[in-house]
């Protein structure tokens, strides 16, 4: 086994203990708390927050993906070329809405809990994935959408069959951006009481709890960058079968 | 359906505008069964955009196609084109898909079962000189450049289709490769039958390959004849020029074998085998300074061929 994936399966034993079992880890987090200060967040159970935090995230990007791809897909055939201009300036402003601000104009319509954390989420994961999946479907090399064509491929055939496949390692590059960039953004949604990770922040915030705040962040950071890490491997596979060079970022 | 005695190919006052200018300009012609027709022109010249048409992946602006006495307008663009065969420049392998699935593309396409399928990828990598064992399961990016192009010639051959349209097929290949593989697509030609129609812009190659050869510049037809009377009575100073003055002679030595101009007699010196072409033959002379090369196949003498004959050859037809 290479030391790479030692450590990575390390780590991941360490979180799902950690999570599953956050009392035993007391020790641990003592140290940076004053004596009569609980080291370990224990209001709501932290497996409960991490999946529906995880949930959250997955959800959103899920939508953004599908919406996103779509998109894509649309732009990208003939008929719908003309709507590429629009499509790109929605996704951009997604982006540069500041997701706080989202969070703020969602609660009066959606009300306080996951809700308004979905809508900010989707609407920040866009980006990333349409411009990759616009990447990788305009770069079809052009003798093989020739060759396509000339065999007699209708156009549902070359999407599935040929654009698709090959522009699959860039869009999951973009699919895990957003994931990465999701994951961390979660966490401001319990300011307005989503149930994510960001509950035991904010506590450790509100009562000046140090160790409370590091086993929020340290969660989600790991679980980033386990996320970040495994769906890399899945594209670097997918994009040597393609014999394709690897997408950048 | 299609009429056994029409003409492969019949093109008939087919046009073809680009915002407002004209790219193929009313050509006729038509191609028989089992020809092998080379469409000879610079770039520019609209040779392609012709080819394309064929297959309606150009749609014409005036005109119309028939294949096999069908107009090719009678059915969906992508019906019509599973039933041909086509050959591009750099030959578009799908990277992500096998050999095997490359080859089996359109096949697939047509609802062949499983079995056959197998059978018939099987069956054309043999003819091209690729062991099925080790070949196969490969991806596109494992084979060389040689490999690639026979494996997007016999995709193209998968189907069975009695006419094949190659754009520049061999033009990503080297010089020796690029021999071998026309050479290959002769023999495949020949044991199949398959009309094709092919592009290119290498005189040579339309000569090596061609029954007849259409020269095309600015959209149009300059002239469709055999190779021999290409070189012996070219219509256009452009078809003239296209052909190099200093290279008619070796030219027109180059579709003769060296059996047509076989004499009894002996000579010295390396033999030179009945089938080469009389240009090698001439060249051999040259070279090796001999008045005459012996002929021998299978170890078999059978005569002679002259130098003088050779270089007699070599003039103007009258």
């Amino acid at each position: 086994m290479r030391p790479g994936l030692v450590i990575r399966l390390l780590v991941l034993g360490l979180l799902v203990a950690f999570i599953f079992a956050p009392g035993a880890f007391g020790w641990a987090f003592a140290p940076l708390n004053r004596p009569n200060q609980p080291p370990i967040y224990t209001q709501s159970s932290l497996l409960r927050l991490t999946l529906s935090h995880l949930g959250i995230v997955l959800g959103a990007v899920l939508a953004a993906s599908i919406v996103a791809i779509g998109l894509a897909i649309v732009v990208t055939r003939r008929a719908g070329e003309d709507f590429l201009p629009l499509s790109r300036s929605l996704a951009n402003i997604g982006q540069t809405f500041p997701p706080v601000a989202v969070l703020a104009l969602a609660v009066p319509i959606l009300g306080f809990g996951n809700g308004p954390t979905f809508v900010a989420l989707f609407l920040y994961g866009l980006l990333p994935i349409f411009e990759n999946a616009l990447t990788g479907l305009t770069a079809t090399p052009p003798a093989v959408r020739e060759a396509a064509r000339g065999m007699g491929m209708t156009g549902w055939q070359r999407l599935v069959g040929v654009e698709l496949p090959l522009a699959l390692p860039v869009i999951l590059a973009g699919v895990r951006l957003s994931i990465v960039i999701s994951l961390a953004t979660a966490t401001i949604g319990s300011t307005v009481a989503a149930s994510t990770l960001g509950e035991v922040i904010i506590a450790g915030l509100l009562s000046n709890n140090i160790a409370f705040i590091l086993q929020g962040g340290l969660i989600v950071a790991v679980l980033a960058v386990l996320i970040y890490d495994g769906l890399s491997a899945i594209e670097r596979r997918l994009g040597r079968r393609g014999g394709a060079p690897l997408p950048a970022a | 359906m299609s009429q056994p005695t029409a003409p492969m190919i019949a093109i008939e006052g087919l046009c073809k505008d680009y915002e407002g200018r004209r790219v193929v300009e009313d050509v006729s012609l038509t191609i028989g069964r089992g020809e092998i027709v080379a469409v000879v022109g610079t770039s520019g010249s609209g040779k392609t955009t012709l080819l394309r048409m064929v297959n309606r992946l150009v749609e014409p602006s005036a005109g119309r196609v028939t294949i096999e006495g069908e107009d090719t307008r009678a059915q969906p663009p992508h019906l019509l084109r599973r039933r041909i065969g086509y050959v591009i420049q750099g030959n578009g392998l799908f990277p992500h898909r096998t050999v095997a699935q490359n080859i089996g593309t359109v096949p697939r396409l047509l609802g062949w079962d499983r079995a056959r399928i197998a059978a018939r990828v099987k069956a054309l990598l043999e003819i091209f000189q690729l062991d099925p064992a080790e070949f196969a399961g490969r991806l596109p990016h494992e084979l060389s450049g040689g490999q690639q192009q026979r494996v997007g010639v016999a995709r193209a051959l998968a189907a069975e289709p009695h006419l094949l349209l190659m754009d520049e097929p061999f033009g990503a290949l080297d010089p020796i490769i690029r021999a071998k593989a026309q050479e290959d697509l002769l023999a495949i030609q020949k044991s199949f039958g398959t009309t094709i129609m092919l592009v290119t812009h290498d005189m040579d190659e339309a000569i090596a390959l061609g029954t007849r050869i259409a020269v095309m510049d600015q959209g149009r037809v300059l002239q469709y004849a055999p190779p021999e009377d290409i070189i012996a009575r070219p219509a256009t100073p452009f078809v003239d020029a296209l052909l190099g003055r200093g290279d008619r002679p070796f030219r027109l030595l180059s579709l003769g074998h060296v059996r047509d101009l076989l004499e009894p007699g002996t000579a010295q010196g390396e033999p030179i085998g009945p089938e080469a072409s009389l240009r090698e033959a001439f060249a051999e002379c040259l070279w090796s300074g001999r008045d005459a090369l012996p002929v021998i196949e299978n170890g078999q003498a059978l005569g002679i061929v002259r130098r003088e004959a050779l270089a007699r050859q070599a003039g103007r037809p009258q």
